[in-house]
């Protein structure tokens, strides 16, 4: 099997500061991989190069066989590359359903009001917002807006989806909701997802690789990286 | 914004507002007329500056220099070249069309401050040209249509459109035309994504859009309907002079919007009547008009800070395009 997405040496410098540096990457179709690493490892830089809002100093992304290193981030999405932002980033002005048909009728091709509408509310439904399709994006709860921001990346029908600390905020209950919605995004989508909760990944990631300073630590399944000394020393050891 | 639920209210309401105003034509007094004919064309300069500042968040302090593309698109060619109302109409609206496609491209690299900066010093080298040209422009003194150039004969249809009625109805069915196709953006696909670049352009990327060509579109779309605006103007009242391309003519769509309520369909015309009325009556009791205008224009803002129908909508009438 090929993978989906691999990064050869990706690279991005700051002035002098090494933010990614020299990332070997792949990530397999249906896979839920985790990126953890201690703050300032790089891995909210390591996502926004492969979304393309940020321009990497050197490296190379491929996506399916083809170079996408030099693509500006709408034609990434337009390819199956959606991101949801760490910041909750929803158009607060607008309600809940004009946030998600957004991305629906992009995806559309031609005009259609009917199936716009079946987009939208089947976008709402799977996030369990659609009883508030009306309700202004910036009146929500936050653990709603962080829920409406994934239903705006499952709008897109994305083949890669980045999820940017999807958990950071949320109750224990919406939590459990929220790896629920997870696993049945990974039946027809691959997951990339940063995570600071290690109980969501160690549950969720299929695979979990390990940043620090700008450099991949170690990679392997949520076994291995448990038994991992490095990991320990360099991470869990601080957080658990 | 709950204008989905409600599509029949808001068709009602625009069918309602065009009726009105083709009613008046009968009612109002000979000055009145006169007033609301020109208020009409100007308010389809407020609308076509609506769709860029309101609805997809640029504000342009240039938009002086599109309805004066419109003015002498039409104004030149009818005078100089003989052309007809029609051609000369759509020379205007063309003119626009060119001028908003170059200058967004130009100015759309910069955002903010940058971009009101940038377009206004594009519109002063429009004023400036029109003096330079004035050889054919006249400049400052500008130049009168001959009443016998605007006419229209279609086969047995004469329309004259130095009538007052004929005039009325020519700026009316170009404001109803305007109105329909501004409700139609706002309530498109397209209207959608303008709307959600102006409350967050990196999202909106985000979600796949080419945010630059969107922003372009409008700039053409608002370009285009403030040149079809000046070439009214032009056709409708027969004069043609740089005031129109001066920096006032590009604070004046900014404000009648403001007051009407910006990223509301009928906001510009309420902004332009209001103004034109609190100009005219207050001009009439004291020559420091001036401050009187200032003053209301204060109160509005402490009192209805998002314009005359952004704050109607707020509080009251949520469906309100």
């Amino acid at each position: 099997m090929t993978p989906l997405l691999t990064t050869r040496d990706l690279r991005k410098n700051y002035g002098g500061l090494r933010a990614v540096d020299g990332v070997d990457f792949a990530i397999m179709p249906g896979e839920i991989r985790a990126v953890i690493g201690p703050n300032g490892a790089g891995k909210t830089t390591f996502v926004s190069l492969i979304c393309g809002r940020v321009p990497p100093t050197s490296g190379q992304i491929v996506l399916d066989g083809n170079d996408i290193t030099d693509l500006p981030a709408h034609d990434r999405v337009r390819r199956g590359i959606a991101y949801t932002f760490q910041i909750t980033s929803v158009f607060s002005a607008l309600s809940a359903y004009d946030n998600v048909a957004l991305p629906v009728q992009r995806t559309l091709t031609g005009r259609s009001k009917g199936r716009l509408h079946a987009g939208v509310m089947s976008a709402l439904e799977r996030t369990g917002l659609a009883d508030r399709a009306d309700t202004t994006a910036g009146a929500l709860s936050y653990g709603h807006q962080r829920l409406l921001e994934v239903a705006m990346g499952l709008a897109l029908k994305p083949r890669l989806l980045i999820l940017d600390e999807p958990t950071q905020g949320l109750s224990d209950g919406e939590i459990e909701s929220f790896m629920q919605l997870a696993r049945e995004i990974a039946r027809d989508a691959t997951v990339l997802l940063i995570e600071h909760n290690m109980q969501v990944v160690m549950e969720l990631a299929d695979r979990i690789t390990v940043m620090n300073a700008g450099k991949i630590l170690a990679e392997g399944t949520p076994e291995q990286i448990r038994a991992n000394a490095e990991v320990q020393r360099a991470y869990l050891g601080t957080e658990a | 914004m709950n204008v989905r639920n409600s599509p029949k209210k808001v068709y009602l309401l625009h069918a309602a507002v065009i009726a009105g105003l083709f009613a008046l034509n009968f009612i109002l007094p000979e000055y009145h007329h006169g007033v609301l004919a020109r208020v009409m064309v100007l308010a389809v300069f407020a609308m076509g500056y609506n769709i860029l500042f309101g609805y997809s968040g640029l504000l342009s302090l240039g938009h002086a220099m599109f309805f004066s593309a419109g003015l002498y698109g039409a104004g030149l060619t009818v005078s100089h070249l003989g052309w007809g109302m029609a051609a000369g109409f759509a020379a205007g609206i063309v003119s626009g069309a060119l001028l908003a496609l170059v200058i967004g491209v130009l100015a759309l690299r910069t955002t903010g401050v940058a971009f009101m900066i940038v377009t206004m010093m594009f519109a002063q080298v429009f004023y400036l040209l029109t003096l330079y040209f004035a050889e054919w422009t006249r400049g400052d003194e500008g130049f009168v249509l001959a009443q016998q150039a605007r006419r229209i004969d279609l086969g047995d249809l004469h329309f004259n459109l130095t009538d007052p009625a004929t005039r009325y109805m020519a700026a009316l069915l170009l404001f109803s035309v305007v109105l329909l196709a501004t409700l139609a953006i706002v309530r498109s696909a397209h209207g959608r994504v303008l709307v959600a670049i102006r409350e967050n352009e990196e999202r909106t990327r985000m979600l796949g859009y080419d945010t630059f060509a969107n922003k372009l579109a409008a700039v053409v779309v608002s370009g285009v309907i403030c040149a079809a605006a000046g070439a009214a103007y032009a056709l409708l009242f027969g004069y043609i002079g740089s005031t129109f391309a001066t920096v006032q003519y590009s604070i004046l769509p900014l404000l009648w919007v403001l007051l009407g309520g910006a990223a509301t369909t009928l906001g510009p015309i309420v902004g332009t009547l209001f103004m034109f009325y609190v100009v005219d009556i207050t001009s009439g009791y004291t020559s420091a008009y001036l401050l009187i205008v200032g003053v209301a224009l204060i109160l509005l803002v402490l009192y209805f800070p998002k314009g005359i129908l952004g704050t109607v909508r707020e509080r009251w009438i949520r469906w309100l395009p």
